[in-house]
């Protein structure tokens, strides 16, 4: 396997252009590139219009959805306003509706914003980066590079062996699936944007922090050795180069993908916040996930730390133990080490890295959500 | 045509190889499909993200399913 790339004959990967000798291609080539820029002129004008009409049919359409609600379960089911089911439906089929728009208009614009940022131009951007810049830069870019957890080991490799800091990458691993697109809309859609803001800036904030502090450890002895003895590959895969419709294309890839696959979680998750918002009382979870107990943050990161789940499938529960009197800081920090921490991601590590560094990689960050969780309480 | 699918074994990588294999017999181009699994192999072919599609050693796309089209023209460059 590694002796067929070097043994493999170069090869042309097309024939040799059939030659002309009358001189006519040229012109034939000239004429067939201004049309070419033509037909892509076009394109993108129609491109702008489709995308033109399609915000301002989003918006309509979202600033009816309050109303709707409410005309569908008070005036057609007759439902009582103020009563249990009442309340419990309006909140349903005013959620639902309304964090399916947002996550499609997000998921779409981030899906277009992303095309620009591909893993190999992070690396790029990364490599021989001083510490400390490139931990904020590293956490940064977490959000917008496309990352799936799949991908964790081979991006690893690739940054560490680019020349990536061993402290920067880890910002960039702990950020990417952290503070995502996803997360913040439905916190946003459901807790508030003041929430979505403290999420992205704490979020960050560990994924800087974490990486700063594993970088100081001077842990790099404990990657396996074939990763340490290899040096980077020069040959990346070019740049594909997209056009402006492409881009936009993207952008709908996104949502096929994305929103096909967060929302069954996301109505089952606001459907038993809808159930928790009309019938379980006030105050129900005060006692144990309060500020006043102070041992819920840390057994809260200590449950999370194993579990894995996507954000669209917790935020909607997150959303329902806050209304019945949790801490936010304590469901946020919850939240933080379900989606960074998860026990097949440190399985998967397992491979490029000594237990010691994973143990120290979880350490710190569940000791920096832990704080997070604290702080949280602590301000709201 | 030697084609290497790179990809831990998610979802998106067996979608890949699909998308791969039914493109090749559309266009009958006789292909040998290489699944590679190792972490250590995929960084020296220099893949960052997973799927990847490497076309006789070239890698043709990385992080993403390649659509139909697009494996179409990588394996019918040749002609």
């Amino acid at each position: 396997m590694s002796a067929m790339k070097t043994t493999m004959p170069h090869e042309s990967p097309s024939q040799p252009l059939p030659m002309h000798t009358d001189g006519t291609a040229p012109c034939a080539c000239a004429t067939a590139a201004a049309k070419n820029a033509a037909t892509i002129k076009t394109s993108l004008r129609r491109d702008l219009a489709w995308l033109g009409l399609g915000l301002a049919a989003w918006f309509l359409l979202y600033r009816q959805l309050q109303p709707f609600s409410r005309w569908l379960v008070f005036d057609l089911f007759g439902l009582a306003p103020g009563s249990h089911l009442g309340e419990a439906l309006a909140f349903f089929f005013y959620d639902t509706p309304k964090v399916l728009m947002l996550l499609t208009l997000v998921v779409y614009g981030v899906g277009v914003v992303r095309s620009f940022f591909t893993p190999e131009k992070t690396r790029k951007i990364l490599a021989g980066r001083r510490e400390s810049v490139g931990n904020v830069l590293a956490a940064l870019l977490g959000i917008v590079t496309p990352f799936c957890s799949c991908s964790a080991v081979p991006l690893f490799i690739g940054f560490v062996t680019a020349g990536v800091p061993l402290g920067v990458t880890f910002s960039f691993l702990i950020a990417a699936p952290m503070v995502n697109e996803i997360a913040l809309v439905l916190l946003y859609g459901l807790l508030g944007w003041k929430v979505a803001a403290l999420y992205l800036g704490f979020g960050l904030g560990v994924a800087m922090v974490a990486g700063w502090v594993i970088g100081r450890l001077d842990m790099e002895k404990h990657i396996v050795d074939w990763v340490r003895e290899m040096r980077a590959s020069g040959d990346v895969a070019p740049d594909e180069r997209l056009t402006w419709h492409d881009r936009l294309v993207r952008g709908l890839e996104a949502v096929r993908d994305i929103v096909a696959k967060v929302w069954p979680y996301m109505v089952a998750g606001i459907a038993v916040g809808a159930g928790i918002h009309g019938y379980v009382p006030e105050n129900a979870m005060a006692a144990i996930m309060g500020k006043a107990a102070w041992w819920s943050v840390p057994a809260a990161v200590a449950l999370g730390v194993p579990m894995y789940a996507n954000a669209a499938g917790i935020v909607p529960v997150i959303h329902a133990l806050i209304e019945k009197g949790a801490a936010l800081g304590t469901v946020l920090a919850f939240m933080m080490s379900v989606i960074a921490l998860s026990l097949p991601e440190t399985v998967i590590l397992r491979k490029v890295l000594m237990p010691r560094l994973i143990a120290v990689f979880i350490a710190v960050v569940a000791c920096g959500i832990l704080m997070v969780g604290y702080l949280f309480n602590m301000i709201i | 045509m030697k084609i290497q699918i790179c990809g831990p074994g998610c979802a998106n990588c067996d979608k890949a190889a699909k998308v791969v294999e039914e493109a090749a017999a559309v266009l009958g181009v006789e292909v040998e499909i290489d699944k590679v699994t190792d972490f250590a192999d995929m960084a020296r072919l220099g893949v960052l993200s997973t799927p990847a599609v490497v076309v006789d050693g070239e890698v043709k796309c990385v992080g993403k399913v390649p659509g139909r089209a697009e494996v179409e023209s990588w394996l019918g460059g040749g002609r």
